[in-house]
């Protein structure tokens, strides 16, 4: 059976993409734990350039979002869509570029950022030679997709496959237009974009960056590897069909929400605002279709640790849906606004939507692509509270640190004065620093366990089937 | 089974084509950039200095950059603080300060006036920033002397115990390169920022200089272009 799918899909593709994304979690969380603690202990610094927190941030930025999130995306995109309508992918050729142009990019990434070659626009901070290398090779990736669901077995599209379309889209927009600068040497340009103009494009990109390759991506994920995990379709069909279209008409609208009170129009902001808060009714019906896809063998959970992660992957979901039209609101985002809660927020979807679901998938990625078990289920486990407990400790450091800077920067004393210079809301946020760096150190040793999990798994899977044949002929 | 429609007829048309799938969503992903990005290269209201023309430097024919006066409104980055300000961008600085005071009474007290979206017309990126780990910088300039700025970037803590910021001894080991300034603020003209040839030229003044000059210049400009009336309603 394993033989015969082997044969008839492009597996192997989706195997180096899955390994990569599991190393590339280890490494990207591990600089962002090292980025956290110097924010705490600032001699970690250690007084060199490359090892400076503002080179640094950028590279652990591009390597979880990019490199993991990225090889995560591309190696559960191309086996879903081979699955799902029942046919190889289109060109192996065109995959093995994907995959050895994405990984050259990331290695750029590794050598440029730390050497401070930036272009100065958050998450978008590569610069130009490696921003066309980024254009090509996207556009490679979503060739691939397309032709392949365009040569498909079967009648429909499924749904996990609308949602990578839609990233993929959206994804070549935002870099094309965000990233368009003038060189002035090999690797340093400057936007094109100026001032009030180059802020909402570049909020226009920072959101949707978070909305589409994060959320409408990791939402296929969901769509495919929840009923596949869980055994069950997914809950709702007509569901799916309003979350996808609500999520991919109105996502686009909300970059403005980052923009708030600042030079920008202030019916731009209001505009985003008012949008962000709607998008709760699509973001919800998402993670509501999500795990009722359980209704009726929520028992499973208790046994299945895999199924853990993607369920409570939802959960964080639906929380950061929530809170992310809060702090759009005008009112919170006044307080919220250049504080840490930004930060807990980002994490409360990257370490705990983003992440988990992506692990979730792996897993089930390794068990089906090396036709084995886990080498340990008990780790499987152990990952999944090392995540929870590390993701929940940094969310809330950040949720107190933020909201107590934002509380601080705005009080007034009896005689009508500030009361608290900017440098003691610095002091104030130590111990919350440190926190945030303990919590983000748990998580970094769930994805180290998981790293192990993986390759004791595939060692043992590829011995198995090496020695197998040899036993039989003895 | 296959033939069964599940939706409407559209939906079910569109699940079949994945051509069909790919335009009505690339169509729908293309509405709200355009809404919320076009008009703010041709509304003049987005920019204040078309309502309030003292915001902008009204410079006279050959009159170079020398003659600008703090206060004149806003001008173009002379070379040493346009190089300051690539510095700014290569190590980050953006990441943990922001250039962007809200119209808020604590921000005017702690920062000074509210941001304008004139005052970062020539930012090529806009540096206005996300997170305020330290202030906020916007109103920086004039606020300290050039040397509090030089012993706070080699050393933080020497003159804030409570920093968390890097110290930043490499930047006066970094002389700067004329030819380089030169390149920039030629493709900045070509972006619009209004450099005449004898602006470009005087990108000789940073010759022998090092990279801690050059962004204490660029910090001590920075928000001192504009010269504020507290009755004026500039939004």
């Amino acid at each position: 059976m394993q033989a015969s799918l082997d044969q008839k899909y492009n597996f192997d593709i989706v195997k180096w993409f899955t390994v990569a994304s599991v190393i590339y979690l280890v490494v990207g969380t591990l600089v962002g734990v090292l980025i956290a603690s110097q924010l705490a202990w600032p001699v970690l610094n250690f007084d060199t350039a490359e090892l400076s927190f503002g080179r640094l941030r950028p590279l652990h930025t591009n390597a979880v979002i990019f490199a993991f999130g990225g090889c995560a995306l591309m190696a559960t995109s191309f086996y879903s869509v081979q699955r799902t309508c029942g046919v190889r992918l289109w060109s192996d050729k065109l995959a093995w570029f994907v995959f050895i142009g994405w990984n050259l990019i990331i290695v750029s990434a590794v050598i440029t950022l730390p050497l401070g070659l930036t272009s100065g626009k958050e998450y978008a901070e590569l610069e130009w030679p490696i921003d066309i290398a980024i254009a090509v090779v996207w556009l490679a990736y979503g060739l691939n997709f397309i032709m392949t669901i365009a040569t498909r077995k079967t009648s429909h599209i499924y749904v996990s496959n609308w949602f990578f379309l839609s990233m993929i889209i959206m994804i070549t927009y935002l870099h094309v237009v965000n990233s368009l600068a003038i060189p002035v040497s090999a690797f340093k340009s400057y936007s094109v974009f100026s001032g009030v103009q180059d802020a909402m494009i570049q909020w226009w990109w920072g959101h949707n960056a978070v909305g589409f390759y994060l959320t409408a991506g990791f939402l296929g994920i969901m769509y495919y590897f929840v009923p596949k995990q869980a055994g069950r379709p997914i809950f709702s069909y007509r569901l799916s069909v309003i979350h996808f279209w609500a999520l991919t008409f109105g996502y686009v609208w909300l970059g403005a929400h980052h923009l708030q009170y600042t030079a920008l129009p202030d019916w731009t902001g209001s505009l985003g605002a008012a949008v962000s808060l709607a998008m709760i009714i699509p973001s919800w019906g998402g993670a509501v279709n999500g795990m009722m896809t359980l209704s009726g063998a929520w028992d499973k959970l208790r046994t299945d640790y895999v199924l853990r992660f993607l369920i409570v992957s939802l959960a964080f979901y639906a929380m950061s849906t929530f809170e992310g039209p809060v702090m759009s609101a005008k009112s919170v985002n006044a307080l919220s606004h250049y504080t840490d809660w930004t930060i807990g927020h980002v994490h409360s979807g990257a370490l705990g939507w983003v992440a988990m679901v992506a692990a979730g998938a792996l897993y089930h990625l390794v068990m089906k692509l090396w036709n084995t078990e886990m080498f340990s289920a008990k780790l499987v486990n152990l990952h999944f509270w090392l995540a929870t407990v590390g993701a929940v400790i940094y969310i809330i450091a950040m949720w107190v640190s933020g909201i107590m800077q934002g509380l601080m920067w705005r009080d007034y004393d009896e005689f009508g004065t500030l009361t608290y210079t900017f440098a003691e809301s610095v002091a104030a946020m130590h111990p919350y620093y440190a926190m945030r760096a303990v919590g983000g150190l748990i998580y970094w040793l769930g994805g180290a366990v998981m790293l192990y999990n993986v390759i004791m798994t595939i060692r043992q899977a590829s011995s198995a089937t090496n020695t197998s044949p040899a036993t039989a002929a003895a | 089974m296959a033939d069964q429609i599940h939706s409407t007829k559209f939906q079910d048309k569109i699940e079949r084509n994945i051509f069909v799938m790919f335009l009505v969503t690339a169509l729908l992903l293309s509405v709200g950039g355009i809404v919320e990005i076009i008009p703010l290269f041709y509304l003049d209201e987005t920019m204040e200095h078309n309502q309030h023309s003292e915001v902008l430097w009204q410079r006279k024919d050959g009159q170079p950059l020398s003659e600008w006066k703090a206060g004149d409104g806003v001008r173009p980055y002379t070379a040493m603080e346009l190089a300051g300000r690539e510095v700014y961008i290569r190590e980050g600085c953006y990441l943990c300060h922001s250039q962007m005071i809200r119209p808020f009474r604590d921000e005017k007290e702690r920062y000074g006036h509210y941001s304008l979206a004139s005052e970062s017309m020539y930012d090529h990126p806009f540096q206005w920033g996300s997170k305020r780990t330290g202030p906020d910088l916007a109103r920086v300039g004039a606020k300290y002397s050039d040397d509090w700025h030089k012993r706070h970037l080699r050393a933080p803590r020497d003159v804030v115990p409570e920093s968390v910021m890097p110290n930043y001894p490499w930047l006066e080991k970094n002389t700067l390169d004329v030819e380089r300034m030169k390149t920039t603020m030629g493709v900045m003209r070509m972006m619009g920022v209004p450099y005449t040839d004898a602006d470009i030229e005087s990108a000789s003044e940073v010759e022998g200089k090092n990279e801690l000059q050059a962004v204490v210049d660029y910090l001590q400009v920075l928000g001192t272009m504009v010269k504020f009336d507290d009755t004026k309603d500039y939004r």
